[in-house]
């Protein structure tokens, strides 16, 4: 009997198949980039000192547990915040000559109000019923507030917004000398500071 | 002379689709080694709240926690107060410290004191749960976290 040769396989639809897979990944592929708002947690202390904040330096949002804001001590919309914080941050309350002066504010430099960025603080007392949705859209507005800022000083100095170019860096994609940036990011943190401070709830509806 | 002329003649040559699979194979391969799938499944309801001022999150040092209402085939169960979730089962504030503490340890060293807690509670979800979370990473001493959001912004419709 004569040896048969073995036919060959038809590889034709080798193509198909691996079409087939592909779409399939890439229909299930999701490349997760997960972002939020970062913060930092005031480390726990024992003796908690007291620190004597002057009431103008304070800009307290409270927000109940029916999801309303109020501003200190007057309703407030949340589409007003936004503004309403940065008027407080910005307004360089400080008389020129002290060493409180804010020489970079544009606010309305009412001595009522805080005296410089540096010294300003806002509050975030929320009810242990505040919903979360809620609680992320006042603290976004509150971010957005100082982000708004440190991007018009920024776009003052070097002429960039901040924002922008920290996530650049942080994305590894700045064009251009990193630590010079990083160094200026830190001038502009120095210059307008995050102060946010977070109260634990109240421990019932009030 | 006629073996010559023989070649002119005729159309375009069939473009050769044998190293079409190769090259659809290569696509294949770095798909499946990009995708990452789900390894732990979610057992809570997860609509992220929005927010548009946003930082990206460093994937190679953070934790996750999860929080809201069971999903619905746990509702029987588990009731419908808010839970919270790490890895893959249901953890309540007082077991918060051991869970956190077993996930640092997965971590590469050298990154475990940069620990980063990534929240991803519901929007549904109300405060006091996130409050006890933080009080607890406070006394962690894991004082870094993150709210995750989705892109967007509550005050537009």
């Amino acid at each position: 009997m004569a040896r048969r040769e073995v036919p060959e396989v038809n590889a034709g639809s080798m193509a198909d198949i691996a079409f087939l897979l592909l779409i399939f990944f890439l229909v299930t592929t999701t490349i997760e980039k997960d972002s939020g708002i970062a913060r930092q947690l005031p480390p726990l202390e024992e003796n908690d000192d007291e620190v004597n904040i002057r009431e103008r330096n304070l800009f307290i949002v409270n927000v109940n547990k029916n999801d309303q804001l109020l501003v200190n001590e007057k309703p407030m919309e949340l589409k007003d915040l936004r503004q309403a914080a940065i008027d407080f941050i910005d307004n360089g309350g400080a008389p020129n000559g002290t060493a409180d002066y804010c020489d970079f504010c544009q606010g309305l430099r009412d001595p009522k109000s805080s005296d410089n960025p540096d010294k300003a603080i806002i509050s975030l007392q929320n009810d242990r019923l505040t919903s979360y949705k809620m609680y992320i859209a006042v603290q976004n507005e509150l971010v957005a507030a100082y982000n708004e800022l440190r991007n018009r000083e920024s776009q003052r100095l070097f002429g960039w917004d901040y924002t922008e170019v920290k996530n650049a860096i942080s994305e590894g994609n700045y064009r251009g000398n990193v630590e010079q940036a990083e160094e200026r990011l830190r001038e502009i943190q120095k210059m307008i500071p995050q102060k946010l401070s977070e109260a634990e709830p109240k421990r019932k509806g009030s | 002379m006629a073996k010559f002329t023989k070649k002119k003649s005729g159309d375009l040559p069939a473009i050769s689709t044998a190293s079409l699979p190769d090259i659809v194979f290569m696509l294949l391969f770095f798909f499946m080694v990009v995708t990452v799938l789900r390894d732990s499944n979610l057992m809570v309801e997860n609509t992220l709240p929005k927010a548009d001022q946003v930082e990206k999150l460093m994937k190679d040092r953070s934790v996750f926690i999860y929080a809201g209402k069971p999903s619905e085939r746990y509702r029987e169960s588990f009731g419908t107060s808010s839970k919270i979730q790490i890895g893959d089962k249901y953890t309540d504030v007082k077991n918060l410290r051991y869970a956190l503490t077993e996930l640092r340890q997965k971590l590469r060293p050298e990154l475990q004191d940069k620990v980063m807690v990534a929240l991803k509670v519901d929007e549904e979800t109300n405060t006091g749960i996130v409050s006890d979370i933080k009080q607890e990473l406070r006394e962690l001493n894991m004082l870094k976290i993150i709210y995750i959001t989705t892109p967007g912004n509550e005050l537009d419709f």
